[in-house]
Formats: structure tokens, C-alpha cells, sequence
């Protein structure tokens, strides 16, 4: 069994288990789903789960299938194979009431471009069942506020810049105070501004108990923002997990970054037990084969009077990760030997 | 219904707000419903008795004889402008609601397509159904108020010119009433039920569009005969022709209901 198929059985498992929340408290199930548009895979034996109150970064490049993902999650395209459940619905078969508990921003803001702001969130306001009444427009006025567009709601959505109607997409997702919010690539092309804007929602969504998942290429994106993240490549779920329990699964090996007075000293380093790989560039990184080797090897070096100026334990960012499941995936050599994954 | 009202309202405020379309439009309603037939009519009916209206005079003999027999007027003059004004001018401004209604729904579906705002609807909870409705009311309100407000002043027109030969307003006549009530409304209806299909599965608004000329040029033919008299000739069908475009209308939309589809509004090919 390769290590791909490895952590493809293991993905769903290993996410509901990594996360706090105890089995029937999940928003969205995706069990072995399939969606072809033609000859194209779109998206192959999609197994994962999205725990309800946590946020979940699809993680993936152009093209992985995380948008279909994610219109596979509302209903608005049917699965060929497998099982979609959200809030334990069939999106297919109980649509309205899905939907109606999803806020969605997709990768275009798809707004009404003759329409003013006003007129768009109450198109929203009314599609949502929130009427056309005073009620809708306190809470139209309140989601404008909140994103910083209260001022232009009076103007045509034409006249908006990107920034402005990545906000007014914001609203408009979040007017009828969804359960489940979906947000497909929010903060591409957006100003800093209007890209904390957005990280700021997901943030304020999370604390108030709402499921939230967001698809991104972008690794910062995901890296501080997630309770979990699910690695998408092909169209499948290659990974799943909290980001710190998925370093710890993919990246098994302890890497240690040093520096020192005399950098050359700490070349000895590679002859160490328990040492895997020793790298001297500007700074020395070494794999160890467990942590707690970390002070024996401090102790060895200060011994024979290297004087060290970094010792730091080196978690793997969530750039290296998925770049070394890309690689995986294309069946390259991996940096390291044996499996991505630890044995479960 | 609630959210099929919605989309109706979301589209016609666009389509209000759309200048690019109604001046367009709103030229060709003046030139079929006021500048051509009162230009026309205000000649015919003061020309002498010689030369073109003689002509007429001829051209009038070579009508069905239920439409010279209900001709009214007792100058040649008259005459010719009751014609004109009943058989000839009205039903070629038909035309005019059904582009209007043809252009609209032409862009319905395939525009949220093309604009990106199709993914808006296919997230939301409105069922496809509500959203067909709603498309469908969007398409059919211009084109039948076009309808109402250009007849009105085809109407005016009429009697303001043809009116005085005759010594009372007399149009619309009783046929007219039900053409514009009861024989009009199915009759867009059809071609709307065969426009939004179209809308739904053509990959651009410029495609809608050519393909809808086509779907409208039957629909045109057939009101036009209906209007003009030669399709029917007494009153009680004109009723017939009415209730056989309904039922051909309740089918067609009923049909016509699975123009949207969410992978569409998404910009997917369901042949994939």
C-alpha cells in the first residue's frame, strides 16, 4: 500500500478523532464522492468530515476540486457516486433546507453589478425568508457595517471596487446568520485590507460556534486559521487534520535548526546517534529521530565548546507539508524516508 | 412564491435600470405604435378622393369579404384609414411586445450565466421551479406592459385620426379587446415557454438571442394572422383562438419549467 492510499483510508477517521467534537456533531460527511463533468475528474473518492463549530481549510491547487467540493456541499451539483450529508441532510433531496442554513461566497463575488448594495442584500434578504420589511433592513444595515460598505450601500454595485464587493459578498453570506459558511478562495485579489476583513468573519464565526470552511492556495491563509485542514490534490482528500497533528503524522522526524560562533564546529553534529540527516547552509538543520535526543546533543556540543547561539526545534510549516504531498502525490521522492503518514 | 416574486423583482429592477435597453426599445414602440400608423393614417385620411386612395380603394377589395363587410366609414377615405388601423397597422405592432418579452427572457438564464451571478441563485435556497417563475414573470411583465401602454397610444392615434372621418372614437373594437386580453398574453407566454428553454441551454446571451428570433418568428406569424382577421372571423373565435394559445401556453410553461437547472446557472454543460 503506498503512502497516498494510506492516508486516504485514514483521512476521515483521523479527522473526526483529531478534533474535539464527538461523532454526530458533524456539519458536513463527504463519503467516497465522485463528480465527473465530462472526461474531467472533478473530484474522485472525496472522503471527509467537517466537525460542526471549527473552521476547515480546503487546501489545494487551482483545479483540485475544492470548489466542486464545496457545490457538492450546498446541492447545487449532485454527486455521480458516494454520499453527501450536511447537517445530516441530502443536499439533493432536502435542498431548500440546506441551503437555507449555508452562507456562500464564491471565488466571484456574483453580484448584481446594475443593482445598488442596498438592492442586492435585500434580493438576498428576501431569497433567505428574511422579508422585505424593516426587520430585513436593520439586519442589511448591521451586515454592511460590519464589513465596512454601509457608507456605498446606496451606490450601484458597478461602481464598487473588488475590495468593496468581496464585502458586499460578505454580507450578503452572512445576512441571514448562517450555520454553515462556505468561502471559496475569499481573499484572492483582495487588498489587505479587505483580506482581514474576511480573516476577521472566519475568526468571529468560529468563536460564535458556526462551521466554517474555506477553500485556499493561499498556505498562509490556512496556516493560523484552521482547526483543520484538509490537503485536496486530484480531487481527493490526500490529508486531513488539525495542522499540528498533521505535522505530526507527515512529518514524523524531529528537525532542529542550529547556529553557533563557529558554524563549522557544528558539522560534528552528523555523526551523532539518533542523527538522520545533518545540512549545514548558513544555518545547520539536523533530523532527529526523537526530541527527546534534543539535550543529550546540546550537552555533547557544549562539552566540546561550540558556543551555540539558536538551538530551535523546527515544526514544519504547513507550505512544507503540502509541498511534500504534492510531491507525494506526483509519485516523486519524498526528503524523507518512509511513509508521510505514521502508523495509526 | 415569496422567492419566485423575489428573482421577478431582482430582474426587472435590472431591467428598469437598464437605459441600453429601453431606449432601444422604446423607439421602436413609438415608431410601430405612434410615428408609422399616425404618419400613415393622418394621410390617408386627408387625401382627396383621387390617385392613392383610389389605389387603396382596390387594395381594400382584395380582403376577405367579413373584413370589407365590417369595414365602417362612409368616405373611401374613411374606410381605407378603419382598415389601416384595424388589419393593417395593430397587428404588425404585435411585434413589438414579443421582441420586448423575447429580448428579456432571451438574457434571463443564460445572463445570470454569463454575468457570474447564476452561482448566487444556485446556492440559495430557492427551488428551480421558484426561479423559472420568477424568470418567467420578469419576462412576460415588460412585454405585456409594452403591450397595454403602446396600444393605449396606438389607440389615442387611432381615433385622434381616423376618429374624426368616422365622428366617434371607436378603437380598440370588441376584437381588439379580446386580442389584447385574452389572445396576447398565451401568445407571449408561448414564446417566452420556448426562449427561457432556450436561455438555459445556450452558452451565451448572443446565442439566446439569434436563437430566439427564431423561436418568436412562428409565435409572430400566428399572432399576426389572429389579429389581422385571417385566422378567425367572427368573434366567438377569436375566443377559440385564445383558449387553444392558453392551453398551448400551460403546456409549453409547464414544460418550459426545466429550463433551470442549478448546474447550469453554474455555467456547467449538463451534456458534460
Amino acid at each position: 500500500m503506498t503512502s497516498l492510499e494510506s492516508i486516504q483510508r485514514d483521512t476521515a477517521a483521523a479527522v473526526t478523532l483529531a478534533t474535539p467534537h464527538a461523532p454526530g456533531t458533524t456539519a458536513v460527511r463527504l463519503t467516497q464522492v465522485g463528480r465527473r463533468f465530462g472526461d474531467v475528474v472533478a473530484v474522485h473518492d472525496m472522503t471527509m468530515d467537517v466537525p460542526a463549530g471549527t473552521v476547515t481549510v480546503l487546501l489545494g491547487p487551482n483545479g483540485a476540486g475544492k470548489s466542486t467540493t464545496v457545490r457538492l456541499m450546498t446541492g447545487s451539483i449532485a454527486a455521480d457516486t458516494g454520499r453527501v450529508e450536511v447537517f445530516g441532510l441530502d443536499p439533493i433531496a432536502d435542498g431548500t433546507a440546506v441551503r437555507q442554513r449555508c452562507g456562500v461566497v464564491p471565488p466571484k463575488p456574483s453580484l448584481y453589478l446594475r443593482m445598488s448594495g442596498r438592492d442586492n442584500l435585500r434580493y438576498a434578504a428576501e431569497i433567505y425568508g428574511l422579508g422585505r420589511r424593516a426587520a430585513a433592513d436593520f439586519l442589511i444595515d448591521e451586515a454592511a457595517d460590519r464589513f465596512g460598505i454601509g457608507h456605498a450601500l446606496a451606490q450601484k454595485v458597478d461602481g464598487y471596487s473588488t475590495g468593496m464587493r468581496t464585502r458586499l459578498a460578505l454580507a450578503r453570506a452572512v445576512l441571514h446568520d448562517p450555520d454553515l459558511l462556505l468561502l471559496d478562495e475569499p481573499t484572492a485579489g483582495l487588498d489587505p485590507e479587505s483580506a482581514r476583513a474576511v480573516l476577521g468573519l472566519i475568526r468571529e464565526m468560529a468563536v460564535r460556534g458556526k462551521t466554517v470552511v474555506v477553500c485556499t492556495h493561499l498556505l498562509h491563509e490556512a496556516e493560523g486559521l484552521a482547526d483543520q485542514v484538509v490537503l485536496v490534490s486530484r480531487g481527493t482528500a490526500v490529508a486531513a487534520g488539525p495542522p499540528h497533528e498533521l505535522a505530526r503524522r507527515l512529518w514524523p522526524d524531529c528537525r532542529l535548526v542550529l547556529e553557533a560562533e563557529q558554524p563549522a564546529r557544528l558539522d560534528a553534529v552528523a555523526a551523532m546517534d539518533g542523527v538522520l540527516a545533518y545540512h549545514r547552509n548558513g544555518v545547520a538543520t539536523a533530523d532527529l529521530d526523537d526530541p527527546a535526543r534534543i539535550p543529550e546533543l546540546v550537552r555533547r556540543l557544549v562539552d566540546d565548546g561550540v558556543r551555540l547561539t539558536r538551538v530551535q526545534p523546527l515544526q514544519p510549516t504547513l507550505e512544507e507539508l503540502y509541498f511534500a504531498l504534492q510531491r507525494d502525490g506526483n509519485d516523486q521522492p519524498h526528503p524523507h524516508d518512509g511513509p508521510l503518514v505514521a502508523a495509526p | 412564491m415569496t422567492r419566485a416574486m423575489a428573482v421577478a423583482r431582482a430582474d426587472l429592477r435590472q431591467v428598469v435600470r437598464s437605459r441600453d435597453f429601453w431606449i432601444p426599445i422604446g423607439i421602436m414602440a413609438a415608431m410601430f405604435f405612434v410615428v408609422i400608423p399616425g404618419f400613415l393614417l393622418w394621410i390617408v385620411t386627408s387625401a382627396d378622393e383621387s390617385g392613392a386612395i383610389e389605389q387603396v380603394t382596390r387594395a381594400l377589395g382584395a380582403l376577405p369579404k367579413d373584413i370589407t363587410d365590417s369595414l365602417e366609414g362612409s368616405s373611401a377615405s374613411a374606410r381605407a384609414g378603419y382598415a389601416f388601423a384595424v388589419y393593417l397597422f395593430g397587428p404588425v405592432a404585435v411585434i413589438v411586445p414579443l421582441t420586448v418579452a423575447a429580448a428579456v427572457g432571451a438574457n434571463t438564464i443564460v445572463g445570470e450565466r454569463e454575468r457570474g451571478t447564476g452561482e448566487f441563485l444556485a446556492h440559495s435556497p430557492a427551488t428551480e421551479r421558484e426561479i423559472y417563475l420568477g424568470k418567467l414573470v420578469a419576462s412576460l411583465l415588460p412585454g405585456y406592459i409594452v403591450l397595454l401602454t403602446g396600444f393605449a397610444a396606438y389607440s389615442l392615434v387611432v381615433n385622434l385620426t381616423v376618429g374624426g372621418e368616422l365622428g366617434r372614437w371607436f378603437f380598440p373594437t370588441g376584437r381588439w379587446w379580446l386580442l389584447i386580453f385574452w389572445v396576447m398574453p398565451p401568445c407571449i407566454a408561448v414564446a417566452l415557454s420556448m426562449i427561457l428553454r432556450v436561455s438555459g441551454v445556450v452558452k451565451s446571451a448572443a446565442a439566446a438571442q439569434q436563437a430566439s428570433s427564431l423561436v418568436t418568428l412562428p409565435v409572430i406569424v400566428v399572432a399576426y394572422g389572429a389579429a389581422s382577421g385571417s385566422m378567425f372571423s367572427s368573434t366567438a373565435s377569436v375566443w377559440m383562438v385564445g383558449a387553444a394559445a392558453w392551453a398551448v401556453a400551460g403546456f409549453g410553461l409547464v414544460r418550459g419549467s426545466h429550463a433551470v437547472r442549478r448546474e447550469r446557472l453554474l455555467g456547467i454543460d449538463a451534456r458534460g
